[in-house]
């Protein structure tokens, strides 16, 4: 491991982007950052402006709408960029996976390098994909 | 000449600076996460990022808006504070060349990060940017009357004399500026705009980051940011330790005077994190009065006091 593949891994800034989601992992994912789980300890932090961040986190089922600022989103930010699918409706859908709207789960749009499972995802198991995604940098 | 381009790049300046400065920011957030009973990250997590902005992330540059004025503000930026870092650690930690430290040389040289932070907002073209560049030019109207002021009090106070050496000796041979009446209320209206200068809350609607998402920095990325945040550590160290030569006497590098310095240092910072931890952030009309109507009489009751012997 070289050290800028320590420095990445050690200082990872999220950029949270929320799709069509139930606002459920939403707050769950702001859980993370608080006292009590506090992801600061690894060196993330939320930060503001896609151009500083590392990870992208996309919550939320992905409706037709979504899908171009999706795109956007994830163009503006300045490469590599690590992509964290949160929640059912990240991953697969959910259960807005058959309404008419819906564009297809996050994989279909843009490279998605971890799944975080779960309706909503408990702050332990967001914690746990975290630490997934760090082991494949 | 060699000894000379050894202090600016590395003992007292460029490299020492930094180093410094990114352990106090590392400090500044250990210190924040336990005033909110978290844990926080590791003290050395400013060179984390650092490194990964500098080494890792690749530099986007703005489609609209000029290029080389965006890719040129963080290097003078950098530039600028280097060059006031050796200029007041010079004196500070009394490394005598034949230049006299002069404190309306390192005033000036202050204010050149937060002029390019402004230039490089306005040329990355984006509007949140441009929100904040005018919401930093504002402040920078509105702390560095009470700065200048400040100043213009430390330089009666020691007896008309504008060189940094010539402080510190006054102050040693006398008492520190700190120990009178005057002195305390300089000492506050100067850690204020040491606060407004860092960016750092109740002073940071510049680079608010709920709102206006950094603001001025927002377009930047990779190395670019890289060099903005180096050159933010760097100021991190460099305006306490002015602090400490201003106020505290300055250091002395010898013996058991060494902890008497970190000890100076470290309640400078402390004082800092916690008004950053402990306040909401102003609206930049409260912040501009705050230093007009409040910092400025401050000072010049100050200035009236020290006329009097106090
Ligand atoms: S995965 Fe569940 S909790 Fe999360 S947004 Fe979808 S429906 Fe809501």
């Amino acid at each position: 491991m070289g050290f800028k593949d320590f420095c990445f891994k050690k200082s990872l800034w999220l950029f949270h982007y929320g799709g069509a989601s139930c606002n459920n992992c939403d707050i769950e994912i702001l859980d993370c950052l608080t006292p009590r789980y506090d992801v600061e300890r690894f060196g993330m932090k939320l930060v503001g402006s896609p151009r500083h961040a590392d990870v992208l986190l996309v919550n939320g089922s992905i409706n037709k709408r979504d899908k171009d600022r999706l795109l956007e989103v994830y163009d503006q930010m300045a490469k590599p960029v690590k992509v964290v699918a949160v929640g059912a409706c990240g991953c697969t859908g959910g259960i807005f996976a058959e309404g008419i709207p819906f564009a297809g789960p996050v994989d279909k749009i843009i490279p998605v390098d971890a799944y975080i499972p779960g309706c909503p995802p408990k702050p332990e198991a967001i914690i746990a994909g975290i630490v997934k995604l760090i082991e494949t940098i | 000449m060699g000894a000379h381009i050894l202090y600016f790049l590395v003992y007292p300046g460029f490299l020492f600076t930094a180093i410094v400065g990114g352990l106090i920011a590392g400090v500044d957030r250990k210190l924040t996460a336990a005033v909110q009973f978290r844990k926080g990250p590791p003290v050395l997590q400013p060179f984390y990022d650092f490194f990964k902005l500098l080494l890792v992330k690749e530099t986007i540059l703005p489609a609209s808006g000029s290029k080389i004025t965006f890719l040129l503000a963080p290097v003078f930026a950098l530039s600028g504070i280097s060059i006031a870092a050796v200029l007041v650690m010079m004196p500070l930690l009394g490394i005598n060349t034949g230049f006299e430290g002069d404190i309306i040389v390192i005033f000036y040289l202050l204010t050149i990060p937060s002029l390019t932070y402004i230039i490089g907002a306005m040329a990355s073209g984006n509007p949140l940017a441009s929100v904040g560049a005018s919401r930093e030019m504002k402040l920078i109207i509105g702390y560095e009357l009470t700065f200048l002021l400040v100043i213009a009090a430390i330089i009666y106070k020691s007896g008309a004399e504008t060189s940094l050496y010539q402080i510190i000796q006054t102050q040693q041979a006398g008492s520190v500026h700190i120990g009178s009446i005057s002195g305390v209320l300089l000492f506050i209206a100067g850690m204020f705009c040491t606060q407004a200068k860092l960016g750092l809350v109740p002073f940071d609607m510049g680079e608010a980051e709920t709102e206006i998402a950094e603001g001025a920095f927002i377009e930047y990325s990779g190395s670019a940011f890289a060099l903005i945040k180096l050159s933010k550590y760097m100021l991190f160290f460099t305006l306490p330790a002015l602090i400490i030569l201003l106020f505290m006497g300055g250091v002395q590098l010898t013996g058991i005077h060494v902890l008497w310095a970190i000890l100076k240092l470290v309640a400078v910072v402390l004082l800092i994190t916690l008004i950053r931890n402990t306040n909401p952030r102003l609206k930049i009309n409260q912040a501009m009065r705050f230093f007009f109507v409040w910092m400025n009489a401050l000072v010049v009751i100050a200035i009236v006091l020290s006329y009097f012997g106090y």
